[in-house]
């Protein structure tokens, strides 16, 4: 099987129509930051207090809100999370709710505000650590076996006996004390049902970022992407030639852009593993283009007289049939990271896949015509055309193994 | 050739085993759920897979410094009484941004030299210097100050781990954050409640025993009207439980307080849960002989005074000094049973050296951690299989080769982070996935040229090398640039960033080798048993 066999397209003839349609990407991303969403950033980097809450029924995120505000919190965000039939809400304040003096504070508040069904003197069971049910059950002895170690040890398993069934049987939620009939030791139980009762919803996520944080994880994403970008450009100048490091790099700062344009303009939220994933596509579209200038500089060791623009449309093809089934297959994983990877991988999957449509795109479309326009400015400026020896000394020499394919 | 081969393919299956062990050790029993066991144990799973709380805290290192200039001032001062020093006054101008700074004024020119002595014989982390009007600043040296900064952080590293372990939190981690100045971050796998965790850390439980200068009073306003409206300027007003509310009343009173200790939490040697003379529950301690000696020539000297038991800067207890003490003392104060026994836990464990202040929290739910093992598990299976077909449909038997290198690349991948205690985190889990389809590219790359080659007319045995040969450097090239940036990506993530990056990093490695040396060695064995012209399936 095979798609592609001996294509022979005009890449670089093309160039004006990749070039009008990465304007226009570029520049809907660019001013939708500068006029629009601006760049949506996360709560890692922007500071502040999310948490993710799991209903046992349909919830109802204006209602929420309206309690939320009633216990003093102004601002809140409500806004369903993930699959529906999941039950679930994000409720987001901002930095100013998430002071570094009590930075759980925010977290405190909406607990207590969402505790409708409260029970006074109660305690919430689905809100309660096994630490907190091992205490309350080792002071109350409900199977009387006394204080020792032993004892102790007994009562730490059967609290978090009762928290695994709540969690990973109940899904976070228990709808009664009696849920437990059956997963629980019965006088066990009972003892649980003097000094706890059950709320709608659970705690499953909790995010709190203070102020000071965020800013360091800020100037850190920038300093990781900027030196990510620096190494590539280092290492290829040494292994090819400065123009090439220049072609690749302006080629990824363009896949960057976009990216993140892309994500200003849907208005998603831009996290650390969103960073982490652009850092990945910077790889990757690297990679592309590695394989691409890999191509040229053999071809313009074997054929010399051709002129540079024929020379990379050349290389174009014959990589271009490895460039699209890597990207096919690359793409395939990402997929199924997108689809059946979780509400948590969303934002990085979702990068991936925009990444990795425009990576591939970009090595075609910009790294090469950049080779290309750099010596036709050469050659208008009166120097000569690069017929890259590049680098004097080493691209010339025909390798041994060459000469026998000649 | 056929020797050559045999000994390269016992160099992969030796290979294959060692990082099959990396992966599984050696499972207890062989069924399904054994299996699972024996890989958690060797591969320990991120915070946000098992669930857990993530918490960075900044310690207050001039809290420190403070407690250190403090006590400089009460050397200074006992050593210008015994060494007759004359001088106007002694104060801390700005303690918020310059903790270390002291400024003595009123030193008279002639004693000024003997006062700088006293300076560098009895307090060598400090410097005198002099400044206008008799006046002397007297700083910590850089490297000293410094120095007792990183001090602080280390001991509240240290104190903070001694509390999680008393909690029995398995696999916790505390360690010093490089990303922010004075920061730790602590991190603790299957403890889903926050709250309690900062309780028994901040549970600061900062011992002091001063000198009681006066009171109580009923108020603030009423302790400074008895001191004429201003307080003695090494002395602070503290608060307490009124000691008259032993019988249920409560009510709050205020001491005035040396700011100098005569000991502190660190000069203790251990604290036990004990009862008092009236039978209530109290706390003894035992000081450290450096402590006793410190607190025998203390009592001593003041005999007849009032003493004061301040922890964490409330007044627990007042008491008057019968009679010298050398190293044992209980704290009385209206605890319950519980209250002494965390007490003497905190006690016994060091005190903070400084407060902290938190920075970050962050708390996953073991419920969604189960949720994201599933759907992470369930979109590498997906993604895996979409390729290992893809590769067989469009390579015929070279896919083969292909899917037996991805799946090697699997088991070193694995089996590296098993050898490496390195931690499976959810974007980790994609790193994975991602190691799937960036490996492929490998193979993709080398076989593209092969059929080229093919194309070209040459020989089967002379395109697999010539394939091999052409497409190892782009893949040297393309790895060492993906490898740059996970490695920056490394030194710059935290947590589940750094997994990521772990997992990429492992799994190109791994590529470089399956791509290149074990397809290679595939191919070989392929074509060492192909007729002389015989066609090669890709």
């Amino acid at each position: 099987m095979e798609f592609f066999r001996n294509t022979n397209i005009d890449f670089l003839g093309k160039k004006w129509y990749f070039l009008v349609f990465s304007l226009v990407f570029s520049v809907a991303g660019l001013l939708s930051m500068a006029f629009w969403h601006g760049i949506p950033l996360g709560v890692d980097f922007r500071g502040g207090t999310l948490v993710y809450v799991k209903y046992a029924h349909t919830p109802d995120p204006s209602a929420i809100h309206d309690e939320i505000e009633r216990a003093g919190l102004k601002n809140a965000r409500v806004q369903r999370y993930g699959q529906v039939g999941n039950n679930e809400v994000l409720i987001a304040l901002d930095i100013q709710e998430t002071s570094e003096q009590a930075l759980d504070n925010g977290k405190t508040k909406i607990i207590q505000a969402l505790e409708t069904r409260a029970v006074g003197g109660k305690q919430d069971l689905n809100n309660s650590s096994s630490l907190g049910i091992k205490k309350w059950l080792v002071e109350k002895d409900p199977l009387h076996v006394g204080s020792s170690p032993e004892a102790n040890n007994r009562y730490t398993a059967a609290a978090q006996s009762v928290v695994d069934y709540r969690d990973k049987n109940k899904g976070g939620v228990l709808s009664s004390v009696d849920d437990l009939n059956g997963a629980a030791d019965p006088a066990v139980v009972g003892s649980l049902k003097e000094n706890y009762f059950t709320s709608d919803f659970g705690i499953r996520n909790v995010e709190i970022v203070g102020p000071q944080v965020g800013q360091q994880l800020r100037k850190q994403a920038v300093l990781a992407t900027l030196y990510s970008l620096l190494g590539m450009l280092i290492y290829l100048a040494l292994r090819f030639e400065w123009i090439y490091g220049v072609a690749a790099v302006l080629t990824v700062f363009h896949d960057t852009l976009i990216t993140v344009g892309a994500f200003s303009l849907l208005n998603w939220e831009i996290s650390l593993t969103v960073i982490a994933a652009i850092l990945t596509l910077i790889g990757y579209s690297n990679n592309d283009t590695i394989v691409v200038f890999d191509r040229i500089r053999e071809n313009i060791k074997l054929l010399r007289r051709d002129s540079l623009a024929d020379i990379v449309n050349r290389s174009i093809n014959q990589t271009l049939s490895r460039t699209i089934l890597t990207a096919g297959l690359t793409f395939l994983t990402v997929l199924a990271l997108f689809l059946f990877g979780g509400e948590v991988l969303h934002g990085f999957s979702f990068a991936l896949v925009i990444g990795i449509l425009i990576g591939t795109y970009s090595s075609i479309a910009i790294a090469a015509p950049i080779l290309v326009a750099y010596q036709q400015w050469r050659g208008e400026k009166g120097k000569a055309p690069l017929a890259m020896p590049l680098r004097p000394g080493t691209g010339l020499k025909p390798k041994a193994k060459e000469k026998v394919k000649a | 050739m056929n020797k050559n081969l045999g000994w390269k393919l016992t160099v992969i299956v030796a290979i294959l085993l060692v990082f099959l062990f990396g992966i599984f050790g050696v499972p207890k029993d062989w069924s399904g759920k054994g299996m699972i066991a024996a890989i958690t144990d060797r591969i320990h799973l991120g915070l946000d897979l098992r669930g857990g709380t993530h918490l960075i805290l900044q310690v207050q290192v001039n809290d420190a410094v403070n407690v250190d200039s403090d006590n400089a001032i009460a050397r200074l001062k006992e050593d210008m009484r015994t060494r007759k020093i004359n001088y106007a006054d002694i104060t801390k101008p700005d303690p918020v941004n310059h903790p270390d700074m002291i400024v003595i004024k009123g030193v008279t020119p002639d004693q000024s030299a003997d006062f700088k002595n006293i300076v560098a014989d009895r307090l060598p982390d400090y410097s005198a210097n002099s400044g206008t009007e008799n006046s002397f600043t007297v700083a910590m040296k850089g490297q000293n100050l410094a120095d007792l900064k990183n001090r602080a952080v280390a001991q509240a590293i240290e104190t903070i781990r001694n509390r999680i372990d008393a909690l029995g939190v398995s696999e916790p981690v505390i360690q010093e954050h490089g990303l922010g100045q004075y920061q730790i971050l602590v991190q603790l796998p299957g403890v889903d409640d926050p709250g309690r965790v900062k309780e028994i850390m901040q549970s600061t439980a900062m011992l002091e025993i001063k000198q009681s200068l006066g009171g109580p009073y009923a108020s603030e306003q009423a302790a400074l009207q008895e001191k004429g409206g201003v307080l003695p300027p090494d002395a602070v007003l503290m608060q307490g439980k009124s000691i008259g509310s032993r019988n249920g009343e409560s009510g709050e009173e205020w001491f005035l307080i040396s700011r100098a200790s005569a000991v502190t939490g660190r000069d203790l040697r251990t604290a036990d849960p004990t009862t008092d003379e009236n039978g209530q529950p109290a706390v003894r301690f035992i000081l450290t002989s450096e402590g006793g000696r410190k607190f025998y020539t203390f009592t001593s000297a003041h005999v007849g005074d009032n003493l004061a038991v301040v922890l964490d800067n409330r007044v627990q207890e007042v008491a008057v000094i019968k009679e010298a003490i050398r190293d044992t003392g209980t704290i009385n104060g209206r605890f319950t049973q519980q209250a002494t026994q965390d007490l003497s836990m905190t006690l016994r464990s060091g005190a903070l050296p400084a407060g902290i202040k938190y920075l970050e929290e962050r708390t996953v739910g073991p419920s969604l951690g189960a949720d994201s093992i599933r759907s992470g598990v369930r979109a590498a299976m997906v993604g895996m299989l979409a390729v290992l077909i893809f590769m067989l449909v469009y390579y015929r038997w070279a896919g083969v080769n292909a899917d037996i290198a991805l799946i090697l690349n699997l088991v070193i991948l694995l089996g590296f982070m098993g050898y490496f205690g390195a931690v499976l985190t959810l974007p980790g889990i994609a790193g994975v996935i991602l190691t799937v389809g960036m490996g492929v590219d490998s193979n993709v790359l080398i076989f593209e040229r092969i059929r080229e080659e093919l194309r070209n007319g040459k020989t089967p045995p002379s395109a697999v090398d010539q394939g091999f040969s052409h497409a190892w450097i782009t893949i040297v090239d393309t790895h060492v640039t993906t490898i740059v940036s996970a490695a920056i990506l490394f030194l710059f993530g935290t947590g589940p960033v750094k997994g990521f990056a772990t997992t990429l990093v492992f799994g190109l490695a791994a590529n470089l080798f399956t791509a290149v040396f074990v397809s290679r060695v595939i191919f070989d064995w392929v074509l060492s048993r192909k007729q002389r012209g015989e066609a090669l399936s890709i």
